[in-house]
Parts: C-alpha cells; sequence; structure tokens
C-alpha cells in the first residue's frame, strides 16, 4: 500500500463529489425561476440513491468477477463491501488494507469510483429539465444504475486480475477491446448523454418549447457550477491515475488547457456566429472541453490537448442546435455537450494520441494508422448503442406505468411547488401575509434541562 | 390636482428625482415596471438560440401635483429624463379629484 496515492485518491474522490452539486448548479441556473430547485434536487437525489446502491450491490457488479464475456461483474462478490474493509492490526502493519486495488486500499477505489457513479446519473437529468416526476425520476436512476451504469463501468474501469482478485477478468472494452478511455469519456459522458436523449424523446418536449423563451434564470449559478466542475475535474482526471505520479500530473495539465482552449473555442464560434460571446458561452465551453479531455487527457501532449479541446468547444457549440433541427427537447443540451463532446473526445484519441504522453500510442496523425482509430470507434458506439437503447425501453416502462411526467396544470405552474412544495426565492420579500401552522406541536412550557 | 405618471428608463430614475426635488416637489411614488412601446423589445442570444425580449424594464414614477405646478412639473420630468434615444419612455397626467393625507385627514392641497 501506498501512502501517498492512497491521499491522492481520497481526495481526488472528496472532489468529484463535489461535482455533483456543482453540475446542480450549473444546471439549476440555466432553468427558469420556477424549476430550480426540482433540477438541483434531481442531482442530489442521485447523491443519496446511488450511494446506497455502490455499497451494497453496485460496486460489486461493477468491480466483482466478470460472470462471462466482460459484459458484467458478480453482484454477490463483494455485497456490502464488508469482505474487503479489513486491516492489519499488528505493531508493523497496522492500519494497512489487507485488500489493495493497485497500491491503494480497495476502501478508497470503492471511494472513487462511488462518485463517478453519482455524477453519471445526474448529468442524465439535464435532459428532461422541468417536467419530470420526482418520484419517477427516482426510480428510474435506481434501475438505469443496475442495468446501465454498473455494467457499463464494468467494461470500461474493471482490469484484468485488478479489482477481484489475480485470476478475475474485468471488463471487455479495458481488457479485451482494449479502447483507451482513461476516465470516462464512454462510460460517464457518452452514457449519459445517449440516456438523456432517450428520456427527452421518451418524456417529450417542454410546453411552449421552441415557442416561449426559456431563458437561463440566473447566469452567475451557471458559471459558479461551472467553476466547480472544473475544480472537481482534477480529481476525476488526474484522480484516475489512481496514484500520486506523473500520470496524474500530465493528466492535470491536459485537463486544464484542454477546458481553456474549448472555452476559447465555444466564444469564438458565438462572436463570428452571433456577434456577442456570451458567459453562457464561455461556462459551457468549459465543461465542453472537460467532457473531451475526459478520455484523452493520458494519451495526448499538452499542445494535443490544445487542439482537442478548441475543436471540442466549436463542434459542441454547433451541437447545441441540432435539438431545435430535429426537435427534441434535450432541455439543457446534454446531447450537445455530453454525448458530441464525448464521441468527439473519445474518437479524436485515434488520431490525436502521441506515443510521447503516458498511455504510450501512436494514433492515425502520428504514424499508428488506424488500429487505435477503431477500437475508439467500437468502443464508443457500443455504448451509445446499449445505453440508448436500454434507457428507452426502461423510460417507456416507467412513462407507460407510473408516469414519467407531471400535469400540464403542474408544469405551467412551476415543478418547484408541484412536486417539492417549496419556491427557491421569495422575490416579493416578506411573504408573510398568510399562516404558520407547526407541523409538529410545540410546547410553550417545555422543562428546561439544569 | 393632477396625477402625473413617467414610465422612463431605470437609469434616469436618479436625475429625474433630483430634478423634481430641486423644483421643489415634495414626494413621490417609484415602481419597477416592465414594457414597450415604438421600440418594441430587444434579442438575446442563449446557446445560440435568439430569444425576443418583448418587455424590457423600466421606471414608472408617480407624482401628484396642484394644478399650476403640472406644466413646470412635466416639463421638469421630460427634461431630465430624456436621453434623446429610442425607448426613453412616456409621461401622462390624469385628473385627480381628491387627496387625503392618512395621518392628520386633510384634503386637497393641504394634503400634497
Amino acid at each position: 500500500m501506498d501512502t501517498g496515492d492512497t491521499a491522492w485518491v481520497l481526495a481526488s474522490a472528496a472532489l468529484v463529489l463535489l461535482m455533483t452539486p456543482g453540475l446542480a448548479f450549473f444546471y439549476g441556473g440555466m432553468v427558469r425561476t420556477k424549476s430550480v430547485l426540482n433540477m438541483m434536487m434531481m442531482s442530489f437525489s442521485s447523491l443519496a440513491i446511488i450511494t446506497v446502491l455502490w455499497v451494497l450491490y453496485g460496486y460489486s457488479e461493477a468491480f466483482g468477477d466478470d460472470v462471462g464475456g466482460g459484459l458484467v461483474g458478480d453482484p454477490s462478490q463483494f455485497f456490502g463491501l464488508k469482505d474487503i474493509i479489513g486491516i492489519g492490526r499488528g505493531d508493523d502493519n497496522l492500519g494497512v488494507a489487507t485488500h489493495l486495488v493497485f497500491t491503494i486500499p480497495a476502501l478508497a477505489f470503492v471511494a472513487f469510483q462511488l462518485v463517478f457513479a453519482i455524477i453519471t446519473v445526474a448529468l442524465i437529468s439535464g435532459a428532461i429539465a422541468d417536467r419530470a416526476k420526482f418520484s419517477t425520476w427516482c426510480v428510474f436512476t435506481v434501475i438505469w444504475a443496475t442495468l446501465v451504469y454498473f455494467p457499463v463501468a464494468h467494461w470500461v474501469f474493471a482490469f484484468d486480475g485488478a479489482t477481484a482478485g489475480e485470476d478475475s477478468l474485468g471488463g471487455w472494452i479495458a481488457n479485451r477491446l482494449k479502447a483507451i478511455d482513461f476516465a470516462g469519456g464512454t462510460a460517464v459522458h457518452i452514457n449519459a448523454g445517449a440516456a438523456g436523449l432517450a428520456l427527452a424523446l421518451i418524456i417529450g418536449k417542454r410546453i411552449g418549447f421552441n415557442k416561449e423563451p426559456m431563458r437561463p434564470h440566473n447566469l452567475t449559478l451557471v458559471m459558479l457550477g461551472a467553476g466547480l466542475l472544473w475544480f472537481g475535474w482534477f480529481g476525476f482526471n488526474a484522480g484516475s491515475a489512481l496514484g500520486a505520479n506523473g500520470i496524474a500530473a500530465v493528466a492535470w495539465v491536459n485537463t486544464v488547457t484542454a477546458t481553456a482552449a474549448a472555452s476559447l473555442g465555444w466564444l469564438a464560434t458565438e462572436k463570428l456566429r452571433d456577434g456577442h460571446p456570451t458567459s453562457l458561452g464561455a461556462a459551457s465551453g468549459v465543461v465542453a472541453g472537460l467532457v473531451a479531455i475526459t478520455p484523452a487527457c493520458s494519451s495526448v501532449t499538452p499542445v494535443g490537448a490544445i487542439i482537442l479541446g478548441f475543436l471540442a468547444g466549436i463542434i459542441c457549440a454547433l451541437a447545441v442546435g441540432l435539438k431545435y433541427t430535429f426537435g427534441y427537447d434535450d432541455s439543457l443540451d446534454v446531447v450537445g455537450v455530453h454525448l458530441v463532446g464525448g464521441l468527439f473526445g473519445t474518437i479524436a484519441i485515434g488520431f490525436l494520441a502521441s506515443a510521447d504522453a503516458p498511455a504510450g500510442v501512436d494514433g492515425l496523425f502520428f504514424g499508428g494508422g488506424v488500429d487505435q482509430l477503431w477500437r475508439q470507434c467500437v468502443g464508443a458506439f457500443a455504448v451509445l448503442a446499449y445505453s440508448f437503447i436500454v434507457t428507452y425501453i426502461i423510460g417507456f416502462a416507467l412513462h407507460k406505468t407510473i408516469g414519467f411526467r407531471i400535469s400540464e396544470e403542474d408544469e405551467i405552474e412551476g415543478i418547484d411547488y408541484a412536486e417539492h412544495a417549496e419556491s427557491a426565492y421569495d422575490l416579493i420579500g416578506g411573504s408573510g401575509s398568510g399562516t404558520f401552522r407547526p407541523t409538529t406541536s410545540v410546547k410553550t412550557d417545555a422543562e428546561v434541562p439544569a | 390636482m393632477k396625477l402625473i405618471t413617467a414610465v422612463i428608463k431605470p437609469h434616469k430614475l436618479d436625475e429625474v428625482k433630483a430634478a423634481l426635488e430641486a423644483f421643489g416637489v415634495q414626494g413621490m411614488t417609484v415602481s419597477e415596471a416592465s414594457g414597450y412601446g415604438r421600440q418594441r423589445g430587444h434579442t438575446e442570444v442563449y446557446r445560440g438560440a435568439e430569444y425576443t425580449v418583448d418587455l424590457v424594464p423600466k421606471v414608472r414614477l408617480e407624482v401628484l401635483v396642484d394644478d399650476p405646478d403640472v406644466a413646470d412639473v412635466v416639463d421638469v420630468i421630460v427634461k431630465s429624463s430624456q436621453t434623446g434615444r429610442i425607448g426613453d419612455g412616456k409621461v401622462w397626467t390624469t385628473p385627480v379629484e381628491d387627496v387625503i393625507r392618512v395621518r392628520t385627514g386633510e384634503h386637497g392641497a393641504d394634503a400634497l
């Protein structure tokens, strides 16, 4: 066990956890005043629900010994995690974990991978803003994590012999196909983006989509959220080195570089096309760059990261307009930013990878031929197809049974009040002309303890 | 007595207020308003999608004035709120039958 590696991975896990509240701000600022709380609650419910699933069977389903074909881990192997929490109790090994993943305690790896699962689920919610029944969303997240995220995490993140014993087998994308996805361009971003598209198609457009203005209600929240996402993303990408080492440092520098370039790319596109560089464009460019560099941060050089980021900013800035062309209401552009950005970043590795970078692979532009390119394409489109199809089935079943959409009246009135009996802002101030009714009896003559 | 109502650009409020105080107007009521006139609204662009914002922010200022002062006060408001550009707003007057000061019960011009 390496204490430096362990410290870095535990710190990275905390950084990645912060991304989900950051995403809540990012998304929350983009919706209208009447639905900001529901938007943020879809992220916070993911924090609550996925954590419990992960401890019970999620980790095991993703990182247990392969049950066949590299498709899914054994959900019972690490059920409840109790078999991997052991530590040394002697004088010379006190506190040293008895179960390791590479050089870190298995539980540090459990923590790090948990926060990936949480944010992937939360990302989907941007596609169905303002109109999804909260109870159905909660049920959906349980089913989706179980049938889509945990298996796909196994495909991409479970390496042979790493988590479930020396002879164990991991997922097919990581070990058989050998596509490069350093931190989750496929498992996180393509996965969430494809799921968002499927749900947006099933649930349908917001009332007034493409007719009424649906302006972001608070762009300062969006900027704050983008900042928190960027900060947390260093845990996401550099933490994926699973060690405090040179790979982590390269991933860190590539992450900041691509993100900066993507923000420039998005702003340049807006300036040329619309005449004004916008704050929403700067924040969106940041996220597009982070998404695109996620799979590639160990396999490109810093100059490669500039090229990859700048192109990602331009491509995503153009892709967010697709929903108007095709007429689906992906409200906060999960498709335009995460699906398109994830696809671009994952496939771009096939062109821009350089053997000088830690992954040690040359892409097409560096004389490596198409060998890595086809692996990247197969991995990306396999996750895209699996996620879209299974999500569509889950969403369709829920929509036809318990219903996925709130009533028209509630949607117009505002989902915050309809689903949560709250409102985000007291805009008029001193709205104190109602009556107060405590829900528990208030003792007026309670005894004061001595 | 007349009620003078002015709908003006928000950033002109302080100037108008100062000019009215200098003229000797004792009080006024100000509220935030939104609306449009011949300039219509403006367009904003979010992630490439253009929104026409019809209702632009305005300030609505109301002053009660005794009849001999009406023309002068209107003049003060118009002069101090004018930028000469589209969207400067409107000023209008309406007759008022009576005004009562709540604290004392005084009526008419005494209540101003």
